[in-house]
């Protein structure tokens, strides 16, 4: 320790052995933690494709002895999932385009436009998260089955819309903030309408902001359960689908169904990777 | 231009509320509606009350909050170690981001189902356990007899699947501490661990309390985990609104478990915010 009295140390580089032993153990740390997110899923893999014969052998080998696809088409070739996939797909397109439709214009007048009303509107918009899902499709199951829309694909992505609204909004509020206003008052004094100036100028300059917000919006919704399991009966998604039948299937046909569902997420993550401090980041200020 | 278009935010704005009005404010007025309500119409206490005499209620209850005290504190020591791994600039640091923020698109049922393969009987856990010669048979893990194994279970899948959010919250929160504190605190001779109590705790509040009401919100519900890994094993009470939904048959009952839900949201955003301040709080 140094009293006051004595001067203030210069910066002084740490000694070298020092620094690269702290440097070593910041990688090991790292490589731990990557390897308990990363395991799993060569866990899941490997057992996905492991033939059904060999599904209750034991112990397993980390290096797997047979591959096959025999499981997985088992669990494709499983009565109602294709259909139940193909739903899945149609709702996340459904929320995808809806909420962009919806969201995305109100996330450029709240990043373009200082109005009355536009700190409470975002507050609004927040508070919604503060408000668990797991509320909304009860209610919303008795509204449908008024309206006539229950264990409909469009009653689902209606639901997933309203989860997924108030990201998008934020989302592409802070994409457009992003995009500098002068260049639209730059298009409009060359003579753009308003309409043209955003089109032309600061659409396509936004643009791969917005489907990162839009991919994102799409695993929001391929991954919800709860609101299927409740809004849906013989019309499942997939993840719906899946639960019911968790209970009465086999192992194989479980790890089969968690690989298929872990495939898009893990790819959608790895497309909007460099989104994702801006996307998540820049939401929560 | 802000003149000439005064109409046009509004008009922007509108569908978005429009849309909430119909399909999240209204619905949420509607539950409690519902769970003030009888299966006869009648309003009254009796949906509560058949909630609370449910004989699965005070398991579900106690499992939910057990889930929400256990899971919590690990992912935030989860999700700080790997913001700070980030926040170290190793090489390939996109790398290292990605990796971590994976489980973020992951779903809970998957997440789940990823867990059954490794802690079933012929699981992965017990063959590297037995592999590495630390028992002589597979150890059985999930079974409604040990409850608490059950609950282990349930917090590792879902500190593996839910602690990137906070990460990627954390990593923003970080970048957004001016370099120079840190270098001050190293010209006067900190320690690494001085400078994340002294420095980057307290610069990072905001960002904590963010993560904390969020994740613990999302908490509240878990459901999709729980069942592929404990199946009937464990109550939740998410798992009780979908029983009585759906198999029941009775949404009074289902929206009162889900009216629980959202008091226990609120109840700890409340408490977040009282034992966190932030700054500006502070100053209100």
């Amino acid at each position: 320790m140094t009293t006051a009295r004595e001067p203030v140390p210069m910066p002084r580089p740490r000694a070298g052995r020092e620094r690269i032993v702290g440097r070593g153990l910041i990688y090991l740390g790292a490589t731990l933690l990557a390897l308990f997110i990363l395991l799993p899923i060569y866990l899941i893999t490997v057992s996905a494709f492991t033939p059904r014969e060999n599904a209750f052998d034991f112990p397993h080998s980390l290096i797997p002895t047979a591959v096959s696809t025999d499981t997985i088409l088992f669990f494709i070739n499983a009565s109602g999932v294709i259909d139940s996939f193909w739903r899945s797909v149609i709702v996340a397109l459904i929320t995808l385009a809806l909420s962009l439709l919806i969201g995305a214009p109100a996330g450029y007048a709240i990043a373009r436009y200082a109005f009355r009303g536009r700190s409470g509107y975002r507050l609004v918009v927040l508070s919604t998260r503060a408000f668990p899902i797991v509320i909304l499709a009860i209610p919303l199951a008795v509204t449908y089955r008024l309206w006539g829309i229950d264990d409909t694909v469009i009653g689902v992505a209606f639901m997933h819309t309203a989860l997924a609204l108030p990201f998008t909004v934020l989302i592409t509020s802070s994409v457009f903030v992003s995009v500098p206003r002068e260049l639209e008052e730059a298009a409009q004094t060359l003579g753009c309408t308003p309409l043209q100036a955003f089109l032309r100028v600061s659409l396509p300059l936004a643009l791969p902001g917005l489907a990162a917000a839009a991919i994102f919006t799409w695993v929001l919704s391929w991954n919800d359960v709860f609101a299927a399991v409740i809004l849906t009966l013989r019309n499942p998604t997939l993840p719906a689908k899946i639960l019911a039948a968790l209970t009465q299937s086999p192992i194989y046909f479980q790890f089969a169904a968690g690989f298929v569902m872990l495939i898009p997420s893990v790819v959608v993550i790895f497309v909007i990777r460099r989104y994702l401090l801006g996307l998540w980041g820049r939401v929560v200020k | 231009m802000t003149t000439r278009l005064g109409w046009a935010p509004y008009a922007l704005l509108l569908p978005s509320l429009l849309f909430l009005a119909v399909f999240f404010a209204a619905p949420m007025v509607q539950a409690f509606g519902l769970a003030l309500q009888a299966p006869d119409g009648t309003f009254g206490l009796t949906s509560i009350e058949r909630m609370l005499g449910d004989a699965r209620f005070r398991s579900a209850v106690a499992t939910t909050i057990a889930l929400v005290v256990l899971v919590i504190p690990i992912q935030f020591a989860l999700a700080m170690s790997m913001a700070l791994v980030i926040n170290a600039r190793l090489k390939g640091q996109g790398l290292w981001l990605y990796i971590y923020a994976l489980p973020l698109g992951i779903s809970e049922l998957a997440a789940g189902i990823v867990w059954v393969s490794i802690f079933t009987q012929s699981g992965w856990l017990n063959s590297i356990l037995m592999g590495i010669g630390l028992i002589d048979s597979p150890i059985t893990w999930q079974s409604a007899e040990t409850p608490w194994l059950l609950i282990m279970c349930v917090v590792v899948a879902e500190a593996w699947r839910a602690t990137s959010i906070i990460m990627i919250i954390l990593v923003a929160g970080l970048q957004s501490i001016p370099r120079e504190f840190l270098e001050a605190a190293d010209v006067y001779g900190a320690t690494t661990w001085q400078k994340i109590r002294r420095v980057v705790l307290p610069m990072l509040r905001p960002s904590l309390q963010v993560a904390l009401i969020l994740r613990t919100i999302l908490a509240f519900q878990v459901f999709a985990t729980v069942i592929a890994l404990a199946g009937s094993g464990l109550n939740v009470l998410a798992g009780e609104a979908q029983r009585w939904a759906t198999d029941i048959d009775n949404d009074h009952v289902a929206a009162a478990y889900a009216g629980l839900i959202l008091l226990l949201s609120l109840l700890s955003t409340i408490l977040f915010i009282v034992m966190l301040p932030t700054r500006e709080e502070h100053q209100a």
